[in-house]
């Protein structure tokens, strides 16, 4: 019987390898952006799945708090993905419109 | 000790929110928060020199929790780097952005990218790493970005991609280890790491993201790009202090956490992958039409030596060879940091006074601008590694140590680099001195011009002829 902490984990490696498959071979900005995203998801996801110490002890908390701070370090680099992208969309507007 | 180690982080980053919140003083602000940036990293390293290395649990939490702070000889002798760099190119920023919007954009940033390189030279904590190492790269994307051409947001773009992915390797990296060995802390994963399947991956995983951050040949293929569109201060700042960062870290991870588990073709990769870096780099440097190009491409060269360098020392068993290797290796990437920094600050004062810096039209430049034609100079001394710049050392001992160990290929790829880096050097030297007549004053442009005097000044002389102390600080302080 698989134990849930590892379907977890198995989850998170597996989403890892796609969001780093598809990080590497994407064309498109928009889709790396994302495809960024799922792996970071991925990482955290074996991370949290990391604090299961059973089924009578609490998890450890210490994970838990280093994921919350990779999450917002995501969002933060994600937001400044998208900005530069939709910057650079502004930019070729501009030169098609001369 | 403790409140030196608090301010050189707390100095940067106040200077920073301050230059966000009083756009209209943040020249004067960052100038006057870099030059007591040096002031106290010049302190804590005279502490390090008398105390040894010391460290601090911050907020008073237990061991474990906290987050830890550690300085010894190598975080120090970083931090002064970064320190004497960084006021060089504050001073040189002062007039490089004449919009009042690009300075006002320019200040908050580069203090944060100054506070996240101290932080990530102080950190004794493979999480925290993490989080400085986030940091520095979402600072110097956004600097990257400045510049707000095309170029220059696509480079940032792709430089942002490149870095978390490289992050993110490292974060999997630190999940594992902590899993494995419960604890964040390097010394204590360092002590308790032992040879298994967890502890490896762990390796390969870190130091694969890193190689992405710093660069590492095949590995370099964004930077390029990113260092050459980035302006002129932004240029110095990313190839003499952020790629470091990536290699303090391998250096640090290397000698400190994994050296149980590291295996001999680890190295080896290391070092192959270093040698190809060496050739390819300076042979895209020969090729380079333009000036940026050409020294964001000797960056890449350059950190081959550096990687060769590591693959060397973790090959040689502990011992005074080691100790000896150890201070090349410190010495190159110092001597690097200015001669790198002071070769891009000229540059932009080339660019601007010329309007362009294409290598094929710098005719007269030695004698319309002379102090930065000879800024140029010293740097590629000390590119080159000439007597008596602390690469020369640095390169001598490494030459040394492969010819003791029988590496014959890498004292041919050394020479053959070296050579190249001649070529290039002498290429650029070669176009500034066309035939026509000297100017009256060799210095016209004082605080454009003498940031990267300075810097190639330390590069090639006091950073060779005073280089003996930095042996002495990292054997007896490590």
């Amino acid at each position: 019987m698989l134990e849930t902490s590892t379907l977890y984990g198995l989850l998170g490696i597996i989403l890892a390898a796609l969001g780093l498959q598809a990080a590497i071979l994407q064309r498109d900005a928009i889709r790396r952006i994302l495809a960024i995203n799922v792996l970071g998801v991925g990482v955290f996801l074996v991370f949290i799945a990391t604090a299961y110490q059973g089924a009578d002890t609490p998890p450890d908390a210490v994970p838990h708090a280093l994921v919350l701070t990779g999450i917002v370090v995501a969002v933060a680099a994600t937001a400044l993905a998208l900005g530069l992208q939709r910057r650079l969309e502004i930019l070729d507007e501009d030169t098609d419109d001369e | 000790m403790n409140e030196a180690m608090a301010l050189v982080i707390a100095l940067p980053l106040l200077g920073g929110l301050i230059a966000v919140a009083w756009p209209q003083r943040s020249r004067c602000i960052g100038n006057l928060t870099l030059l007591l940036n040096a002031a106290s990293a010049a302190w804590l390293l005279a502490l390090v020199m008398q105390h040894g290395a010391a460290n601090q649990l911050l907020g008073g939490w237990q061991p474990g929790l906290a987050i830890a702070l550690h300085a010894d000889a190598l975080s120090s002798s970083f931090l002064l780097l970064t320190a004497l760099v960084g006021l060089a190119i504050s001073v040189y920023a002062t007039r490089y952005f004449h919009s009042r919007q690009a300075a006002t954009r320019f200040w908050p940033l580069w203090l944060l990218l100054v506070a996240a390189l101290n932080g990530l030279f102080l950190s004794a904590d493979l999480f925290n790493l993490y989080v400085t190492l986030e940091l520095l790269g979402l600072s110097a994307v956004a600097l990257t970005a400045l510049g707000g051409k095309r170029e220059s947001i696509k480079a940032a773009l792709r430089y942002l991609m490149v870095g978390l992915l490289g992050s993110m390797g490292y974060l999997g990296g630190v999940a594992i280890l902590y899993t494995a060995f419960g604890t964040l802390d390097m010394q204590l994963v360092g002590a308790r790491i032992s040879v298994s399947p967890a502890s490896e991956l762990a390796l390969v995983l870190m130091t694969a993201g890193l190689l992405l951050k710093t660069a590492l040949f095949p590995l370099h293929f964004w930077l390029p790009a990113a260092h050459s569109n980035a302006p002129a201060p932004v240029s110095a700042a990313l190839s003499a202090l952020v790629v470091k960062a990536g290699f303090y870290l391998v250096l640090r991870l290397w000698t400190e956490v994994f050296p149980e588990a590291l295996s001999p073709q680890g190295a080896m990769l290391i070092g192959v992958l270093g040698c190809a870096a060496i050739l390819w780099g300076s042979w895209r440097a020969l090729q380079a039409e333009r000036l940026k190009l050409l020294a964001a491409y000797s960056t890449v060269a350059q950190l081959g030596y550096l990687f060769v360098g590591l693959a060397l020392l973790v090959s040689v068993d502990e011992g005074a060879t080691r100790d000896i290797l150890f201070g090349a290796v410190v010495l190159m990437a110092m001597t690097h940091g200015f001669a790198k920094s002071s070769l891009f600050l000229a540059i932009g004062v080339v660019q601007q006074h010329a309007g362009h810096d294409r290598i094929d039209q710098l005719d007269g430049t030695a004698q319309r601008l002379p102090a930065t034609t000879f800024a140029i100079a010293l740097a590629g001394v000390a590119l080159i590694g000439l007597p008596p710049s602390g690469a020369f050392l640095g390169k001598w001992h490494l030459l040394s140590t492969s010819m003791e160990m029988g590496h014959w290929l890498l004292v041919l790829v050394m020479g053959i680099g070296s050579l190249l880096a001649a070529a290039y050097v002498f290429r650029v030297l070669g176009h500034a001195f066309g035939n026509v007549a000297f100017a009256s004053r060799s210095v016209n442009a004082a605080t454009e011009e003498w940031p990267a005097l300075a810097l190639g000044l330390i590069a090639t002389l006091i950073l060779g002829l005073g280089s003996a102390w930095l042996w002495q600080f990292l054997e007896v302080v490590a």
